[in-house]
């Protein structure tokens, strides 16, 4: 029994997380390819102890198991995106598990949560540790990130390994940075792949990622195309303003949102004390979401004048 | 002619290569026959026969003096047995006349207007709903009511529906292959009622053969085919006049506010046979479909025709079926019983699976923002969901829920399968009586 429709697309939450899950892989693997086993260790020890953390609160809560759902899987392997390889082994565990409990579970769940979780717990982990979280390093050695290395004005090419093009580079990710961050090649393919999937709108990554460009070029910048390209722009115009959750529903609140973003990270990078500002712009913009989602219903079907020519 | 299209909407599979090529079998009247006082909005009959009396076919058998009513017949000829209470298939029960069919098919006589060209507008109308007449889509309008818009609204075209949107079913389609010609003269009775001179009618691009023939009888008569895209709800009234003629009717108000009236293809059928063959309304073209149906098939059969028997004749694997449906998938009615007959509305049975369900346990909404993106209404669905829950009936009318047209389409693509269209058919119940 029960109200029509009396059928239903094969769309699940849980397909829907997968596709995330398979846009994310990319990343991964350039990661993979350019930090090695460290890499593979920082983002198993995130995945698990995400997935871990969610399993106590549902069985203290007396809940049945979420964890099929695959939301904490990706929140694993964004919080080990957001981070440098070389964090100490115990701050991956904590950010992983004050992601999920801070960023999620206490707010009720999948759905629930206001804050992107894996930006939660990155948030926490810059506060706690400010150090531990900038320090970059390739092959051993640390140094600078691109972004680092614009804001103090130093020669680009000195924050490569494999000198070269710096445009290459980038978009290989052969460089210092947070570990899922660094490719912008793998993160374009995850994104288009979601695109494609129909998960996420277009219009949401590309107006972050323009408004950066003019923003930051109007704000000063030398280089607006090295901008797009180096920090957590991309991972976070295609993976976290994304987020389903704590982004706005309506077609007109999400271009809102995306332009804030966009218009918070460059004045962040330009004018703020970091070099980076993706992941504090996009927990922003998150905390005003349901202000935007207010003020930003759709005009309903109708509203017209009688004429209705 | 130009095709405009609306906003929203989804692509359900449309399921209907299984009848569509199917020629209407006309099914054998049953041994008794159930017809219910209730099946058009507005009051429900009062049956004019008493028990043991024997009634012609197509003798009226129930009337009332409400303004909001119309007329029901004997499908068969036979004795009246029963009037009694009885489930059937809108809600809850409705007084039922039960007929034991003799076999003979005995008309009675019959009231027709041969020369219909010459009869006044007061006349067509007062046979129309003595005809027992109501729109076939499904929500079974009163005609007559339909065709005396407001004497404020100008209207200037008649716009047919002959989207059938509504996957699965495929009686509009056969009608418009099998009688175009009862169509197009339904639709020049009509159009001398409105005093108008154009007519549209409507059709989905994946009934290019209903398209064909109806450019067909159309051709010199001024009536415009225009095919429209596959999408749900096409049908829809408000959808059908922005994507014929793109205008918008405003909200709370009727398609007679912009100067169209919407009539199903079906309905201009029925009142060339009602007013010219003099024929009431009595027979209905059913698609008996869905996986758990053997052999399905597209059946002319009598109201009051149990569903029980429209099942057997098409072969029904009972453990298969999750669930049973009277009218399309997305907006018919759920049947937690076969022993309920065939009504005015009723356009298909559909006996469905579990993979054809493809019911999925309830989660958590995750603000995807899909059930916005398809809703032809441009509401908030996600909200009625989310307000329900707290029971606040009095937001979920500031989110203009009154203007939802319950076409499920939210639901319908809820990746987390929340159960919107409840939320919404409480909450309007709530608000109606909270206005009360
Ligand atoms: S809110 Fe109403 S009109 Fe909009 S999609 Fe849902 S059922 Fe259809
Ligand atoms: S489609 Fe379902 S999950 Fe998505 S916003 Fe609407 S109610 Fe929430």
């Amino acid at each position: 029994m029960g109200p029509s429709p009396h059928i239903r697309t094969s769309e699940t939450v849980d397909k829907v997380m997968r596709d995330v899950i398979i846009a994310l892989v990319p990343a991964l693997l350039m990661a993979i390819y350019v930090f090695k086993l460290k890499a593979v260790i920082v983002t198993a020890v995130s995945v698990i102890f995400c997935m871990l953390t969610e399993l106590v609160f549902n069985k203290i809560r007396n809940k049945d198991c979420t964890l099929h759902d695959g939301s904490a899987i990706i929140t694993g392997l964004l919080f080990a995106f957001v981070i440098p390889v070389d964090m100490p082994i115990q701050f991956v565990i904590i950010g992983a598990i004050v992601s999920i409990a801070l960023g999620k579970m206490l707010f009720g769940g999948l759905g629930q949560n206001i804050f992107n979780p894996a930006l939660v717990g990155r948030a926490f982990i810059q506060a706690s540790w400010p150090v531990a979280i900038t320090t970059f390093s390739l092959d051993g050695m640390a140094g600078p990130t691109m972004l680092d290395a614009m804001k103090r004005s130093l020669p680009l090419g000195d924050v490569l390994i494999g000198k070269g093009n710096i445009y290459i580079q980038s978009l290989i990710g052969n460089m210092g940075g947070c570990l899922g961050e660094t490719s912008a090649l793998a993160l374009l393919i995850g994104g288009l792949y979601l695109i494609y999937k129909k998960q996420i709108d277009w219009k949401m990554p590309t107006i972050i990622i323009a408004t950066v460009f003019v923003c930051t070029y109007l704000l000063g910048a030398e280089n607006p195309l090295a901008q797009i390209l180096s920090g957590g722009l991309l991972l976070g115009a295609f993976f976290m303003a994304t987020d389903m959750v704590t982004s706005p529903v309506t077609p007109k609140g999400k271009i809102i949102f995306a332009l804030g973003i966009g218009f918070l990270i460059s004045v962040i990078r330009m004018k703020g004390g970091y070099p980076e500002g993706t992941a504090f712009s996009i927990l922003i913009m998150n905390g005003v979401t349901p202000l935007i989602n207010r003020y930003t219903t759709p005009k309903k079907f109708g509203e017209v004048k009688a004429s209705g020519k | 002619m130009k095709f405009f299209g609306f906003k929203g909407g989804v692509h359900p599979p449309d399921n209907k290569a299984q009848t569509a090529k199917l020629v209407t079998e006309d099914m054998v009247s049953p041994k008794m026959v159930y017809v219910p006082m209730q099946q058009h909005i507005g009051a429900p009959l009062d049956p004019i026969v008493k028990i043991g009396e024997r009634v012609l076919k197509g003798q009226k058998i129930a009337d009332s003096k409400a303004f909001m009513s119309t007329t029901i017949h004997a499908p068969v000829s036979g004795v009246v047995k029963k009037i009694e209470k009885r489930v059937f298939p809108l809600m809850g029960q409705a007084n039922t006349v039960v007929i034991e069919n003799d076999g003979k098919d005995e008309w009675c006589e019959l009231e027709k207007i041969e020369n219909w060209k010459e009869a006044s507008t007061e006349e067509l109308l007062k046979l129309i709903r003595e005809k027992g007449i109501v729109g076939i889509g499904g929500a079974s309008f009163p005609t007559h009511i339909k065709l005396n818009p407001p004497k404020d609204c100008k209207i200037d075209t008649l716009l047919l529906n002959g989207a059938e949107c509504e996957p699965y079913l495929n009686s509009d389609n056969r009608l418009m292959l099998e009688d175009p010609k009862a169509i197009v003269e339904g639709i020049k009775i009509i159009k001398k009622i409105l005093g108008i001179d154009s007519a549209i009618i409507g059709i989905e691009e994946n009934k290019p053969e209903a398209i064909a023939s109806m450019k067909k009888v159309c051709e010199g008569t001024g009536i415009e085919v225009l095919p429209l895209h596959t999408k749900y709800p096409q049908g829809g009234e408000k959808q059908l006049i922005k994507a014929a003629l793109n205008r918008e009717v405003p909200s709370g108000k009727l398609p007679a506010a912009v100067g169209v009236v919407v009539q199903n293809t079906g309905t201009a059928a029925a009142i060339y046979r009602g007013i010219v063959l003099g024929q009431p309304l009595i027979e209905k073209i059913v698609t008996v479909s869905g996986k758990a149906i053997k052999e399905p098939k597209n059946l002319r059969v009598v109201i009051g025709t149990p569903f029980s028997e429209l099942l057997e004749k098409c072969g029904v694997d009972r453990e298969k079926v999750d669930k049973l449906v009277m009218g399309g998938p997305m907006m018919g009615m759920a049947q937690f019983t076969e022993d309920v007959p065939v009504i005015k509305g009723t356009g298909g049975l559909l006996a469905l699976t579990d993979e054809e369900t493809n019911y999925c346990k309830p989660q958590a909404c995750i603000s995807c923002g899909k059930c916005v993106d398809v809703c032809p209404m441009n509401l908030v669905p996600f909200m009625y969901g989310r307000l329900a829950i707290k029971e606040e009936w009095d937001n979920m009318g500031q989110y203009n829920l009154m203007d939802c047209i319950e076409c499920g389409s939210c639901a319908y693509i809820c990746p987390a399968n929340r159960p919107l269209t409840e939320a919404i058919k409480i909450g309007k119940a709530k608000l109606r009586s909270m206005k009360k």
